[in-house]
């Protein structure tokens, strides 16, 4: 039996040259999770009939000379926030135990169209609201590096699959960060496509102008592949962009000789000094690869927090309202609806949900919708313009993706300000609607892997994934 | 804090855990007070800024009324949807009584 590859681009490619059986691949995959599934608990489910039977379907379509997809025999790790069709999808939450989608989300149904094989449903904060996982109704993700940590949130399960050689790739959401937080405190690649990139259908809503699904994987090539794969216009999202997917792998390779590398001189503070270090070292690393460094100033940057803590919940508020008890999930019996509906919600949804529901709710009621919402809509404005004024300077800007590296469980998760904190560098891309990338980039604290953060203006994938790539590169060298 | 400068209080959260239909017990609503409190207290910093003449920004894109043509297509399959209800009858989601039980 051949070696089973590491990378997704790999794995196609043994397979679509009959190296290696799709069956093989899906079948080592499987006996990783077996082995060490119970110590990290990366999943809600493994699907792993599902998988196999997937599997032999395109090792008969190989063996039969059929026509198979660029991604064939892929094995892939789902959020358990994206719906699959028939396969139950959880949120994390109580409120939507035992749920089986009537329909697939378009990334679910791109990726199985170009023969990728799902492998299970990841583990994340309750509705995507957290930054350590530990928000799970189903109990907290451990991080595969030290399992006495976390492994980053919301998407902690699908960064930690990625982590612990569960699957090559996995998929996340990312509404603050969600995305490329869990990937830094893992150390691994983890891409926010621009806003509208990237189809929401069938992504549980938690904050709509900030929610977009992205990919995890163990190197920057592979993080392209899966973005090309699932990006594109899709006629079930009203904010998709109508554009075909961008081409995104070639880019990696590219270099970024002749690039401008912005660096933000008035950063918000925060960052543990091994961060900054590495942070520091990613500079000098980008220009001895031919970038010039120039300083930028984003001086509305330290506001994003309280920008986002006030428009993610209010949104929340609204799009968690479907929750009642009525169409799916779980329903509390009570004598009337209202009731009901109260009964419900309280037993459904966990702490973080409740606080986020309550804020949304104030932030949006009678007499304090202006003080609130309408001004943090205009702080957004000034952070979007901010990054109009500095792009016209750099083509990306590179910032830590989390101030601290992954953190013990219990050290955040009754102090929400403190968890808020996590986000303060992945939430101003959110706010603006442009892509990022975290990208490992050494050690820090603990000998925990440092993530550095990519940052573009609209629709700049294809710079962003050069820098990845020289960032990727130059890692190998890094502390 | 709220603009009139005192911090979120009690009756506030107990008031707004029932517009948000969420039945909180007391001993709930202190514990939720305290924390709401301390993370409203973090927003005060954007009173600082000044904000005149700044638009207000909902989405990161300017968003467009998308329409499609009015064709027939494939929809959710009935009996699948409402296999997923907590209660359906005739084939409609079955609810409790709506009217006349509320406080």
């Amino acid at each position: 039996m051949a070696t089973i590859p590491t990378t997704a681009s790999g794995i196609a490619a043994a397979i679509a040259s009959k190296q290696i059986s799709a069956r093989e691949v899906i079948d080592s995959y499987l006996a990783q999770i077996s082995a060490r599934e119970s110590d990290i608990h990366a999943f809600n489910l493994v699907t792993a009939d599902a998988a196999r039977a997937h599997a032999d379907a395109i090792d008969a379509d190989i063996a039969a000379g059929r026509p198979i997809g660029p991604l064939a025999g892929v094995p892939i790790a789902i959020k358990d926030n994206l719906c699959t069709h028939g396969v139950e999808t959880t949120c994390s939450s109580k409120i939507l135990e035992g749920w089986k989608p009537p329909y697939d989300a378009t990334v679910v149904s791109r990726l199985r169209d170009a023969g990728a094989i799902m492998v299970g449903k990841t583990n994340l904060d309750e509705f995507a609201m957290g930054s350590s996982t530990e928000n799970s109704a189903f109990g907290p993700t451990r991080n595969p590096l030290d399992t006495s940590r976390v492994p980053g949130g919301s998407s902690g399960g699908s960064a930690a699959a990625v982590a612990a050689g569960f699957a090559p790739v996995s998929l996340g959401s990312d509404t603050g960060g969600s995305i490329r937080q869990p990937a830094a405190m893992c150390g691994v690649v983890g891409v926010k496509p621009t806003y509208g990139l990237v189809s929401r259908y069938g992504l549980c809503a938690y904050a709509s102008s900030l929610d977009q699904v992205g990919p995890f994987a163990t190197t920057v090539a592979d993080a392209a592949l899966i973005t090309e794969a699932i990006a594109g216009h899709d006629v079930m999202d009203s904010t998709s962009i109508p554009q075909p997917a961008p081409a995104l792998v070639a880019s990696v390779s590219q270099g970024v000789a002749g690039m401008r590398i912005g660096r933000v001189t008035d950063l918000p503070a925060g960052a543990e000094p091994e961060v900054i270090a590495r942070l520091n070292e990613a500079f000098a690393a980008l220009e001895a690869a031919g970038a010039t460094i120039v300083d930028v100033t984003l001086p509305s940057l330290s506001y994003a927090l309280t920008a986002y803590y006030l428009i993610a919940p209010a949104e929340a508020s609204s799009n968690l309202a479907r929750y009642d008890g009525v169409r799916y999930g779980l329903r509390v019996n009570a004598v009337d609806t209202n009731s009901m509906y109260g009964a419900t919600r309280a037993a459904g949804f966990g702490d973080e949900v409740k606080r986020r529901i309550m804020l949304g709710t104030y932030a949006l009621s009678a007499g304090y919708y202006d003080a609130y919402y309408g001004k943090a809509l205009k702080v957004r404005r000034l952070i979007a313009e901010d990054f109009e004024r500095a792009y016209a300077q750099v083509d990306v800007i590179l910032t830590p993706t989390s101030p601290v590296v992954a953190f013990p469980f219990g050290d955040k998760v009754d102090d929400p300000m403190a968890m808020y904190l996590c986000d303060i560098y992945t939430i101003p891309t959110n706010l603006a609607g442009h892509p990022a990338m975290s990208v490992p980039f050494g050690t820090g604290a603990h000998g925990m892997p440092v993530g550095i953060q990519v940052l573009a203006p609209a629709l700049g994938e294809a710079p962003m994934f050069r820098v990845g790539g020289a960032l990727e590169n130059a890692a190998g060298g890094a502390k | 804090m709220s603009p009139s400068g005192t911090p979120i209080s009690a009756a506030d959260v107990a008031k707004v855990a029932r517009l948000a239909r969420l039945d909180i017990d007391e001993a709930n609503v202190v514990h939720f007070t305290e924390q709401l409190a301390k993370v409203m207290g973090h927003f005060s910093d954007i009173d600082a800024l000044d904000l005149s003449g700044v638009g207000p920004m909902t989405q990161p894109f300017p968003l467009v009324n998308v329409l499609r043509e009015d064709v027939e297509q494939p929809c959710l399959d009935t009996d699948e949807v409402l296999a997923a209800a907590p209660s359906s009858d005739q084939r409609r989601f079955r609810v409790p009584p709506i009217i006349g039980l509320d406080d």
